[in-house]
């Protein structure tokens, strides 16, 4: 076999049309398409660490680092190395299997997860792995699987303060698992598909619409045609959109418990350094500690994605018309970048919330995920359900009498009444307003030598 | 309270997040506050009292004339001096004599400022040159050389 017929094989022939010979060039292909989103997830974490400090620090109105490189940005490099470089501790005391483990099994779900996310309709390069049937329950399973790290860690480690975050870890996220179960079931309802490239298909409005007559076991067919109508004639349907309340809802509650899922502020319980010096990872020390903070940053990364594929349109521009997908240059950096801008979008909502809510008690977390996310997720998905059979206006109806009875419910709940009559809101909220940011006056001098005559500076001021 | 303040109240609890979120928002555009150290200085008071400095005259003559006043005064006895006598072809300051040596220890150096106030001709005073790290402690031990003003030039 010649070079051109490999690279045609292996740039652009289906995998049902590959020569039956030619398998090992398939297989080849399934490789080196899965490095690409797990290169993509940890090849973005080093500059995320930065960006999030970075980004936290102009909220706070600091610098952040801004030393090491342009804008500081190999900062995270040179953190990694000085971790690298410490000495790796393992306690005497340890389960030894599982404290060694629990680190790559925080790491792993993450890299798995991201190979179903497509970056492209293709099914030869559109994805990690582009034609998963049941990617949903794939995305599902892996992202749950993350939170055994952490317990692991927590118990392996022989220290209660790691015992406690794991525990608490493990409690939050089958907690608002259930959530985020109903929220990503919602969006299969709505698109009555369990793959993910079909989720994303169902969310463009010049799009390719399955063609049952070529459609076979292995391989979904797609003819290109008018899937649905955009709206204003020029949005894509969106899932964040569909129904109008209820895409929403189920959205927002995808996001509250992916902020929840990944540990990050305002669920930051099981790392609350006020009370349990580290949490799950105080034990840990160098590449282990390296890890654990690899897989919760990767895991940020994963699960934006996931919301951006879900709810936000993946790889779809907003703009219908614009969307482009065909097999050349722009066809292919038109989606790559849709769905990149829509990670970015979502780390920056990540460090946006870990800059502003502060973390809430343990107690009040679990009832808003039991009392909170689970029934409005429940009773939205019951509302979605009935827009789909009985139209969107009878679901609309029933969502709008479950709001509002749920609202008088919840206001003349006996708890409410005794908060709403000691809430503080005002009053502190006046403090805020009244304070001023800390200003002071500046004078520049010469880089790194002190001024001849010190006094210099301060008599300019005087004069 | 009635029903409806109760909404009130529970409304504003929703939107609190948000309210929120708009200040972080707002103030990430803002200048930032951080004085970057080594490129920008804060200034610091006129009474600032950190390195001592040694001064000169207009013409070039140093000012201190050796009498030691300073090291008598000094509550930790940080500094010591050795007189020389000025003669005519070699003339560094007005009097009879002038410092030959004098070196202040710096980490013995409380900077309380009595040397200043002790000496009779204002040679020597505290400014704000307030870098003094230094990883050996012999090189702490500043020498007359280290904190004369540099002479004027010759004209
Ligand atoms: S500042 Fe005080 S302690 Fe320092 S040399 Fe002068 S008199 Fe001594
Ligand atoms: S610095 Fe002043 S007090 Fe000290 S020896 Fe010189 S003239 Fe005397």
């Amino acid at each position: 076999m010649d070079f051109s017929q490999f690279s045609h094989i292996f740039w652009s022939v289906p995998t049902n049309e590959v020569p039956a010979a030619d398998w090992w060039i398939d297989v080849l292909r399934a490789f080196v398409r899965i490095l690409v989103p797990v290169f993509f997830v940890l090849l973005l974490v080093p500059p995320l660490v930065w960006f999030e400090r970075r980004l936290l620090g102009f909220m706070q109105q600091r610098q952040g680092p801004n030393r090491v490189g342009p804008e500081g940005i190999v900062q995270t490099i040179a953190d990694g190395v000085k971790l690298l470089m410490k000495e790796d501790i393992i306690p005497s005391n340890v389960d030894r299997t599982l404290y060694v483990l629990a680190p790559i099994i925080m790491l792993i779900p993450a890299l798995v997860t991201a190979g179903v996310l497509p970056w492209h309709p293709s099914l030869v390069w559109g994805a990690g792995a582009p034609n998963v049937d049941i990617g949903v329950l794939y995305l599902l399973a892996w992202s749950s699987l993350a939170v055994y790290g952490v317990v692991m860690a927590g118990w392996a480690s022989n220290n209660k303060y790691a015992l406690l975050g794991g525990l608490r870890s493990s409690a939050q996220m089958i907690s608002y698992e259930l959530g985020m179960g109903i929220a990503v079931v919602t969006v299969v309802l709505i698109s009555g598909a369990l793959s993910v490239r079909d989720i994303v298909f169902d969310q463009s409005a010049y799009g390719w619409i399955k063609d049952a007559a070529h459609t076979t076991a292995h391989h979904a067919a797609y003819t290109w045609g008018i899937v649905h109508k955009p709206w204003l004639g020029f949005l894509n349907p969106w899932h964040v959109a569909q129904f109008f309340p209820m895409g929403f809802v189920a959205a927002f509650i995808y996001v509250v418990a992916m902020l929840a899922e990944t540990n990050r502020s305002p669920f930051d319980l099981p790392e609350a350094e006020t009370e349990l010096v580290a949490g799950y990872h105080t034990e840990y020390t160098s590449m282990k500690f390296a890890m654990f903070f690899m897989g919760e940053y990767a895991n940020m990364v994963v699960v934006s994605a996931i919301a951006a594929t879900l709810f936000f349109g993946g790889w779809t521009t907003p703009i219908a018309q614009l969307d482009q997908w065909d097999n050349t240059a722009v066809g292919w950096i038109i989606p790559a970048a849709m769905i990149s801008a829509k990670i970015g979008l979502g780390l920056y909502f990540f460090v946006w919330i870990r800059a502003t809510l502060p973390r809430i008690r343990y107690d009040m977390l679990m009832s808003f995920g039991w009392k909170g996310i689970f029934p409005i997720a429940l009773g939205n998905l019951f509302c979605v359900a009935v827009s789909l059979t009985a139209g969107y206006w009878a679901g609309l109806a029933v969502w709008i009498v479950l709001a509002v009875g749920a609202l008088l419910i919840v206001a003349n709940l006996d708890s409410t009444k005794r908060f709403t009559e000691k809430t503080r809101r005002r009053s502190v909220l006046g403090l805020y307003a009244s304070a001023q940011p800390f200003q002071m006056p500046l004078v520049k001098t010469s880089n790194g030598a002190p001024p001849v005559d010190g006094r210099t500076a301060a008599e300019e001021l005087v004069k | 309270m009635s029903l409806w303040d109760d909404i009130k109240a529970l409304a504003e609890e929703v939107k609190a997040p948000l309210t929120g979120l708009s200040i972080t928002d707002s103030y990430s555009r803002q200048p930032r506050v951080t004085i970057q150290y080594p490129d920008v200085r804060r200034p610091l008071s006129r009474r600032a009292r950190w390195r001592h400095v040694l001064n000169r005259y207009e013409n070039g003559l140093e000012k201190c004339i050796g009498c030691s006043l300073c090291a008598g005064a000094c509550p930790a006895n940080a500094i010591y001096v050795k007189a020389a006598e000025n003669t005519a072809e070699n003339r560094v300051s007005p009097g009879e004599r002038y410092a030959e040596q004098y070196e202040i220890n710096m980490i013995r150096c409380i900077f309380c400022g009595y040397c200043e106030e002790a000496c009779p001709t204002q040679a020597i005073q505290l400014k704000d040159i307030y870098e003094l790290a230094d990883d050996e402690r012999k090189d702490l031990i500043y020498t007359k050389e280290m904190m004369l003003t540099p002479a004027p030039e010759e004209e």
